[in-house]
């Protein structure tokens, strides 16, 4: 069967492999490696993830859906985590949430048709002093305002 | 010996991120290698000296907890360094990850000098991306200058550090469950005994501590512990504290100062310029989200360990959110319920149905639609989860919710008799 996940992944693990005493702690930087290449976790990647490490398919899931960042379902190129916690929710994260909303015609957790974008709501991202913050993709942008965000969304392709 | 009260703070900025700066102006590597020349208890002592308490909420002695690592283990020792930094409100450490790395390392290398561990782990939040890179070049950079990996400086001591991303998970904040992520599972927190210091990583012998905690090691070493401990104000906290503050003043952003010298007035109306727009401050929540809030009568306490747990809140991880008297605190707390709802791992029932039950009975209050004996159903909760769960999350939901409703509990009337929030 063709491996789904390129030989980069399998070397990039090869090389972590000798920084832990057991093989399943690689789970958590085996599914990042791996979302990285599908920006999602479908099923067949997952399998093959826990093939690799040599654990059950239901292990991998049962870890993947523990956390937030892994994408089990697809998700937009672009993929907008809006932070509404407290700090951010003091200083207009809300607002912003509605914006986008308005902007892409969609509710927070879903993807707009041409799966350009998907909004979210995140839990604290630790850039309080900066809030409003959000994550576009891997990448934080803070003291964020409307027209700023709209700046931002405008540059992209 | 360093004038300044300020150890961090100076450095944090882009040009403070190589060795090169790190070994030209912060004395770098230079602890190491007196601490190599050191007996592992001679460090422990001098951390014991510096009234070191961590920095990641607990506050727990940090020589002391060293103390607890078995000399002799059959299993490897480990040094795992919390940068999960996932408590609303903080955002220190990010600082120091991602201008003075070089300070982590040190500091987590004579850690491991003084447990006995050559492996060690920086648990760093999924989402601090870029930090995670700039951790991973300054741990290459010390590599390839043979400050990390075999027989660092010629002495024989052994140490790999490796990043290790988190994935998005409020509790892998907590050490058990830090630890369960660590290892690949799922992020639930251990009961406890036994106690990571008899079995942590990987069932050895393992000390976790807070980034900010570690990245002082290498300036107490240099300076010895007395230094650190007379640069804190109060009798039994040394160094100085990192505050994080957010919400409603004019100047958020991190501060440095002398543990214990300044009350929350003095820091919301002198260092951070005071409230936002000039209005009237409503409250205060002092430690993160997790500490119980304080109204704008109670701000003359002292910032820190001590006189804050005195007046019924705590210092959590030195993260202060204000809060301008034209937002809804009814608003303010059903939203710190929902992220505790979030978070809970779910493994004990009261923190897991709790906070859901709670955060419904708030949304309905806030709707318009709560009841009379809905205040007291929510103190009836929050009092059902305290201190029955294996972790601190239940306590850190109870506590806030418990506090709100007895503080402001004006401002929940009005919603139930108005049928709306009175802001609105």
């Amino acid at each position: 069967m063709s491996k789904l996940l390129s030989q980069k992944f399998y070397d990039a693990m090869k090389k972590l492999e000798p920084r832990y005493p057991t093989k399943v702690a690689l789970l958590l930087p085996a599914l990042h490696a791996a979302q990285e290449e599908y920006g999602w976790l479908p099923g067949e990647v997952m399998n093959e993830v826990g093939d690799y490490i040599g654990i059950h398919p239901a292990q991998v899931r049962e870890v993947a859906s523990f956390y937030t960042m892994y994408n089990l379902k697809p998700v937009g190129k672009y993929h907008l985590k809006i932070c509404t916690n407290v700090a951010c929710c003091l200083r207009g994260a809300d607002e912003l949430v509605e914006h986008c909303e308005k902007k892409f015609g969609i509710a927070v957790g879903e993807t707009t048709p041409d799966k350009k974008f998907t909004l979210m709501e995140e839990e604290c991202l630790g850039a309080c002093g900066t809030a409003p913050a959000m994550m576009l993709n891997d990448d934080y942008h803070e003291n964020l305002t409307a027209e700023k965000l709209d700046q931002l969304l405008a540059g992209l392709k | 010996m360093p004038e300044s009260t300020q150890m961090f703070k100076p450095h944090f900025h882009e040009e403070a991120r190589p060795l090169a700066y790190y070994q030209a102006k912060m004395n770098g590597y230079t602890a190491l290698k007196k601490a190599l020349g050191m007996t592992p208890d001679a460090i422990i002592d001098e951390m014991k000296k510096s009234n070191m308490r961590g920095r990641g909420g607990a506050g727990f002695p940090t020589g002391v907890k060293w103390g607890f690592i078995p000399k002799q283990s059959a299993k490897p020792k480990y040094l795992v360094c919390n940068a999960d930094e996932s408590e609303p409100g903080t955002f220190k450490d990010r600082d120091i990850m991602r201008y003075t790395p070089h300070l982590l390392i040190e500091g987590m290398l004579i850690g491991a000098h003084a447990i006995g561990s050559s492996t060690g782990y920086i648990y760093i939040r999924g989402e601090y991306t870029r930090e995670a890179k700039l951790l991973n070049q300054a741990i290459d950079e010390a590599y390839a200058a043979g400050l990390l990996g075999k027989n660092i400086l010629g002495t024989g001591f052994n140490f790999d550090l490796t990043v290790h991303r988190g994935a998005g998970a409020y509790i892998c904040g907590e050490e058990t469950a830090l630890l369960n992520s660590l290892e690949g599972k799922r992020g639930e927190p251990r009961v406890k005994p036994p106690f990571p210091a008899q079995s942590g990583a990987y069932a050895g012998p393992t000390i976790v501590n807070n980034v900010e905690t570690l990245a002082a090691v290498p300036m107490i070493i240099n300076n010895g512990g007395e230094w650190f401990a007379k640069l804190g104000k109060l009798e039994k906290s040394g160094g100085t504290r990192l505050l994080s503050v957010s919400g409603h003043v004019k100047n958020p952003g991190v501060y440095e100062i002398p543990a214990g010298s300044m009350t929350i007035r003095e820091i919301v109306y002198n260092l951070c310029g005071g409230v936002l727009g000039d209005k009237k401050l409503k409250a205060v929540i002092p430690g993160g989200s997790s500490a119980p809030v304080l109204t704008a009568d109670e701000i003359d306490v002292i910032y820190d360990i001590e006189p804050l747990m005195k007046i019924g809140s705590m210092m959590g991880s030195a993260a202060l959110m204000v809060v301008s008297e034209d937002y809804c605190v009814v608003k303010l707390i059903k939203r710190i319920t929902k992220f505790y709802e979030h978070e809970s791992c779910g493994q004990c029932t009261p923190c897991r149905e709790g906070c859901k039950w709670m955060e419904d009975i708030l949304h309905r209050i806030e709707d318009g639609h709560g009841r009379e004996q809905d205040l007291s159903l929510l103190l009836d909760i929050a009092d059902n989860i305290n201190g029955k769960t294996l972790c601190a999350l239940g306590d850190a939901a109870a506590g806030p919710v418990t506090s709100f409703v007895k503080k402001f509990r004006a401002d929940f009337e009005a919603h139930i008799r108005g049928g709306k929030c009175p802001n609105a």
